[in-house]
């Protein structure tokens, strides 16, 4: 079935094609990169590494399947085998979602989304990922399911229950900012989304 | 187990509470529609950015590396 198709280290024209395709995938590759590390120079170094690997990795690529995918997931992996290098898990969580949190350090940045990467900050790890996977990144559940290496019922279950936490978490308050109260912050959320359809 | 006469109620209370349940399943909806804009703008905020020069550079030395190895 894979036997097919070329790996991408096949022949020069494939290889061409193959980092063709990477080079397309960097901003996106930052993008997830950002949701995992945070602070926005980590998260570069964390899409660079990954996007090396990928490259060294290329001769075990099919041409023709979902790169996307393929090098979210080495990103990922990238991420925790870095974690689980120098940190004990529990408290790299911990550290994870207080960086997301302080991470917002551009005072022009929009309310509303300032308030969603607090909130997003404050869900457990395996939720907030899978919900960028699915929410932002415009994967398949099946796809998320591929790149997070679990079952496509898991990660059904921590997207809706990731969604159900932030919709919590922005309407009920469990944060507060400058005194604003979290209803404050859907309501912002919720205007903001208003506006956007409506320039659209 | 709840007989037919009582289930029968239970619809007819469920038609009745219908349109309340209904606005706030709607409402419900709305908002995560709105968190999902939100979720996919502060993604894309990223994927807009400019890519660092950086990226092509260690690509490009990756692969003269490898063209000559």
């Amino acid at each position: 079935m894979a036997e097919d198709r070329p790996n991408a280290a096949s022949d020069p024209e494939t290889e061409a094609a193959f980092k063709r395709e990477l080079i397309g995938l960097i901003p996106h590759l930052r993008a997830f990169a950002r949701t995992l590390a945070g602070d926005p120079a980590a998260a570069d170094d964390l899409a660079q590494d990954a996007m090396m690997k990928a490259w060294d990795a290329r001769a075990s690529y099919q041409m023709g399947t979902n790169m996307k995918a393929w090098t979210f997931m080495i990103l990922r992996n990238q991420f925790y085998s870095e974690k689980r290098r120098s940190w004990r898990q529990s408290q790299l969580d911990q550290e994870a979602a207080e960086r997301t949190l302080v991470a917002v350090d551009d005072p022009s940045a929009p309310v509303a989304l300032d308030e969603l990467r607090q909130g997003l900050g404050m869900l457990p790890a395996e939720q907030r990922e899978a919900l960028i996977l699915v929410g932002a990144g415009g994967f398949a559940y099946e796809e998320a399911a591929e790149i997070c290496g679990c079952a496509v019922g898991t990660v059904k279950s921590r997207v809706s229950r990731a969604r159900r936490a932030l919709q919590a978490i922005l309407e009920e308050g469990s944060y507060d900012r400058d005194g604003a109260s979290a209803s404050e912050a859907m309501n912002s959320i919720l205007a903001d989304a208003e506006r956007l359809s409506s320039v659209r | 187990m709840p007989d037919e006469r009582d289930a029968g109620k239970m619809i007819e209370q469920r038609q009745t509470a219908r349109p309340k349940a209904d606005t706030n399943l709607d409402e419900a909806r709305l908002r995560q529609q709105a968190i999902g804009v939100k979720l996919r703008q502060m993604f894309d905020e990223v994927v807009n950015e400019p890519v660092p020069d950086e990226f092509l550079d260690i690509l490009r030395r990756a692969d003269s590396k490898s063209g000559q190895g």
